[in-house]
């Protein structure tokens, strides 16, 4: 009987120690809480500003420079197919027409949100369609300072966010919003994106690595707006912080709505793409 | 051949004459093998064998996109060999892509498989294996083709006017047998030509979430030849001969790994036999700082048909290991490193390979590949090959 007293009265104190410290604690974890949906919130009306534009082509040259300022040069072409539902992510399919060598060379992904994408990759010389791992999240896309992740992990889902607070970036005020990979092999812990309190767009990405230092900057720039008010950035610098190699892909004019659909987006078209 | 190139008419009557894209790409490769041993049989390179190769690349493409044309004439000037110096159409072809059907006649390239060491099903085109005894190097095939791609996958298929003979190589020429083979001896299940016979094959293709499929079925003339000597052994007579094959490729992929099998059974007038090919490839990302990549493979090859050439062809893959690694820097030039060793369980035979590549700024490409053939047994077939173990350079300019 007195043990069991004895023991009541511990559990009883311990009891009143936990409440004690969750009272205490009770507004930070809401705050923490708000900053999150805030953080949220931001990342969501930011992603959704282009909602409905189906899907679209563009053209792009990608300029890689090394740390001794030696330049070349990809042309490749973007197509992508928007879907809707927040839960499944885009459909993508990249084609390079140089360097020459592997023209022709095309890359099918299907964006998941936290499970793996599917991605196939087609190799013109073989006439080979190859199913490639996406576990590869890290990697350095053909040699350049972008990530796979960097172009295959847009989707609003793939992150938890924080709100941090509001800067003045160029002359813009932006809302500082901090977001964490929730998909497995990201090679980021967080990243911190600048996102403008106007037209709701990202203007600025800083990429910290694996041991939490600043790995990378994506700056935004000459933005346009298309029709239905759907916002794209033509100027992508990315910059190589601990190696000062750095990459510029420079967008051409996008189209909307080309009537690309599903069967598009499947691996028997990678034979006929270019 | 004459169907074929009716139909072609047919198809190049009703294309649009609008104006569309027109890209004219090509190559130049400047190429040297190197042997380490002198030949073993009389008259073949001691050394050297340079070579020159020219591709072009011609691509037109409707504005609205429903039709192109490809053409890709390549020609290897060989100086040492005059088998090995020949012209061949890789591709010259129209096709017509619809909503769900694709159409496409003329020379084309298919490939089918999921396998490294050793390409199983894949059996659309004829090798060109005076360019390379790998047999990833292949002769344009005439064709019909007609794709459909559906929600539940694609299913093509291929009706094949003509056939292409194997490419040999010459008397001055390494890695061949002891006795030339004669293409112009070349027999068929119909006599001395097959140009007659009509080659047919389909193929489903799809995936269902973490797993690629094939099935093919193919019924034609074998692309593999058997070799027997004529009369006056003086010569080899390739018997090319007619089969049915059912093949199917399964790749599965999961985080890191591919898992990859292919397996073939394969019917002649002569036997009925099975083949597969299986294994994975498993890579490590990120293995350096600047995210380098290392891939490890191993493949097991069995083939069950007979060894006697009055039976089947002749195969180096009958039960074997490949075992290999991949070293991909993933730098801006594209740099990457393949070695790989295949032994043969029975007899311990071995041959590697060693295969690199990287680009020098944006229009030159320099690849080094070496063959080695090791501790080869007297009963094995790559015997014959057994000094011409050789590292090639090859450097390549892209316009």
């Amino acid at each position: 009987m007195q043990l069991n007293l004895l023991n009541k009265t511990i559990s009883a104190s311990i009891l009143g120690a936990v409440l004690a410290t969750s009272v205490a604690f009770a507004p930070l974890q809401a705050d923490e809480a708000a900053d999150k949906q805030k953080g949220f919130d931001i990342a969501a009306r930011s992603d959704r500003s282009d909602n409905g534009f189906t899907s679209s082509e563009v053209e792009a040259i990608m300029t890689l420079v090394n740390a001794a300022g030696r330049e070349t040069t990809r042309e490749l072409s973007f197509k992508t197919l928007e879907r809707e539902n927040e839960d499944v992510g885009d459909k993508g399919l990249t084609v390079f027409s140089t360097p020459r060598d592997v023209k022709g060379t095309a890359l099918l992904s299907h964006a998941k949100i936290l499970e793996p994408d599917n991605q196939w990759l087609y190799l013109p010389a073989l006439k080979r369609v190859k199913r490639i791992s996406s576990a590869n999240k890290s990697g350095p896309f053909v040699g350049s300072e972008f990530a796979f992740e960097d172009f295959t992990s847009t989707e609003l889902n793939k992150y938890e966010y924080k709100y941090v607070g509001e800067e003045t970036l160029d002359g813009m005020k932006v809302d500082v919003v901090e977001r964490f990979p929730r998909y497995k092999n990201s090679g980021y812990t967080r990243q911190v994106s600048y996102i403008d309190q106007d037209v709701y767009q990202v203007r600025k990405i800083d990429f910290y690595d694996r041991k939490n230092a600043l790995l990378k900057t994506l700056n935004f720039s000459d933005y346009k707006e298309y029709d239905g008010g759907v916002w794209r950035a033509h100027t992508l610098a990315m910059t190589n912080h601990q190696t000062n190699k750095s990459t510029t892909l420079s967008y051409g004019e996008y189209k909307f709505k080309t009537g690309l659909a599903d069967k598009d987006f499947v691996k028997g078209v990678l034979k006929r793409v270019r | 051949m004459k169907k074929l190139v009716s139909s072609i008419a047919l198809l190049a009557a009703t294309m649009p004459v609008a104006a569309g894209d027109f890209e004219l790409t090509g190559s130049v490769g400047l190429e040297n093998r190197l042997f380490f041993e002198k030949g073993a049989l009389p008259g073949q390179i001691s050394t050297y064998q340079p070579s020159l190769e020219l591709e072009a690349d011609l691509r037109w493409q409707s504005s609205d996109r429903a039709w192109d044309v490809v053409v890709i004439p390549y020609t290897r000037l060989d100086a040492k060999d005059g088998e090995r110096t020949h012209f061949d159409l890789r591709e010259a072809y129209v096709r017509w892509t619809g909503d769900e059907w694709t159409v496409r006649a003329g020379l084309g390239k298919v490939f089918w498989g999921v396998a490294e060491s050793v390409h199983l099903v894949d059996i659309i085109n004829q090798s060109d294996s005076v360019e390379d005894i790998d047999n990833e190097d292949k002769l344009g095939q005439p064709m019909l083709e007609v794709s459909t791609q559906r929600d539940w996958g694609q299913i093509t298929a291929y009706v094949m006017p003509g056939f292409r003979k194997r490419t040999f190589p010459g008397a001055d020429g390494r890695l061949r047998p002891a006795l030339l083979v004669d293409n112009d001896l070349a027999l068929f299940d119909e006599g001395t030509d097959d140009d007659n016979d009509v080659d047919f094959a389909l193929r489903y293709s799809h995936y269902f979430g973490d797993w690629d499929v094939g099935l093919s079925f193919f019924h034609g003339a074998n692309r593999e030849a058997r070799f027997i000597p004529n009369s006056e052994a003086t010569a080899l007579i390739p018997h090319y001969d007619d089969i049915t094959q059912f093949g199917v490729d399964i790749q599965y992929t999961k985080d890191a790994w591919l898992w990859k099998f292919e397996a073939l059974v394969r019917d002649s007038a002569f036997e009925t036999y099975a083949a597969a090919v299986g294994g994975f490839e498993y890579t490590f990302y990120g293995v350096s700082e600047a995210g380098a990549d290392l891939g490890l493979l191993l493949e097991f090859q069995y083939d069950g048909r007979s060894d006697d050439p009055a039976i089947a062809p002749f195969t180096v893959a009958d039960n074997d290991v490949f075992v290999g690694a991949r070293y991909a820097l993933n730098d801006a030039d594209d740099t990457s490193i393949l070695a790989g060793i295949v032994t043969d369980v029975d007899d311990a035979s071995m041959s590697g390979v060693i295969e690199a590549t990287k680009r020098f700024g944006d229009n030159w490409v320099a690849e080094i590949e070496g063959r080695f053939f090791m501790n080869v047994d007297p009963d094995n077939v790559a015997f014959a090959f057994k000094d011409d173990s050789h590292v090639m350079f090859r450097l390549t300019r892209y316009f």
